[in-house]
């Protein structure tokens, strides 16, 4: 896979970019330097590949619209990180598992199945209206939880930085 | 289709379903290796297609979810995620 081998400094350069953030915002990358430099190379090789994060532990469809939930840092990874410790992947782990405290293992996979995921679209485009009286719309990050009142969601997330196409409309 | 094969002592079919980034398929390889066992691999997220669309469905019926590493034995029995010791014993008894 040539055509998809990255750079050295393209990896310390994201790795270093992600530290950052995820320290700045009370999230942490995991302390095994080794295994999370090999999933931040994953990360480069699917930006690469199909434009966007998609999750490295997890089969991406190549279509943007359908993978928004697994861009990382998807949508799961705040779950997890409460039950388990770690998210799916491992990337990112918990305070116990920076002090030592925990370990990082498998966990169950939380995203739904291809055929539960497009049932639970149709029920979203159903729903999602109704309250009025509002004066604006309340939008949600769906990878931290935000919420903010104003027409239109900002363009990142001031909290986890994810992009303005991983907020709902929550009220 | 792409299969891989690691050449082994044969302990039955093992057949593990990958993804070429993914750092838990990755251990399952190792491990397999380590144990020197005869096994055939596919990275899913390499295919491409109808081929791919076939794959997805052999993995969702053993693994509903269709999350990686999935590894199926003898087609008997199925191990997701990497769990050295299951693996380790399923190997041995299947």
């Amino acid at each position: 896979m040539d055509e998809n081998s990255i750079p050295t400094e393209s990896i310390d350069k994201l790795y270093k970019e992600l530290d950052k953030e995820a320290e700045s915002s009370g999230y942490h990358l995991n302390p095994d330097e080794e295994f999370t430099r090999e999933l931040v190379e994953g990360l480069l090789v699917n930006e690469k590949r199909y434009g966007y994060r998609a999750c490295p532990c997890r089969l991406a469809s190549t279509v943007k619209d359908k993978d928004l939930d697994i861009i990382c840092p998807c949508d799961y990874r705040d779950p997890d990180l409460s039950e388990y410790d770690t998210c799916y992947c491992g990337l990112y782990v918990s305070a116990a598992v920076l002090k030592g405290e925990k370990e990082v293992k498998k966990i169950p996979e939380r995203r739904p199945s291809k055929s539960e995921r497009e049932k639970l679209e149709k029920k979203s485009e159903n729903t999602a209206t109704g309250m009025t009286k509002l004066s604006k719309p309340v939008w949600r990050c769906k990878v931290c939880g935000y919420l903010c009142a104003r027409d239109a969601p900002p363009e990142v997330c001031p909290i986890c930085k994810a992009k303005k196409e991983r907020f709902e409309k929550f009220l | 289709m792409e299969i891989n094969h690691v050449e082994g002592n044969t302990k039955g079919e093992i057949i593990l379903y990958a993804i070429s980034t993914c750092v838990w398929c990755k251990k399952v390889k190792k491990l397999l290796n380590s144990l020197n066992v005869d096994y055939y691999y596919m990275d899913v997220d390499l295919l491409d297609g109808r081929e791919r669309e076939k794959v997805e469905e052999e993995v969702t019926k053993w693994n509903p979810l269709c999350s990686f590493p999935t590894l199926v034995i003898n087609g008997k029995e199925c191990v997701v995620g990497y769990d050295e010791e299951e693996i380790k014993r399923k190997i041995k008894s299947g």
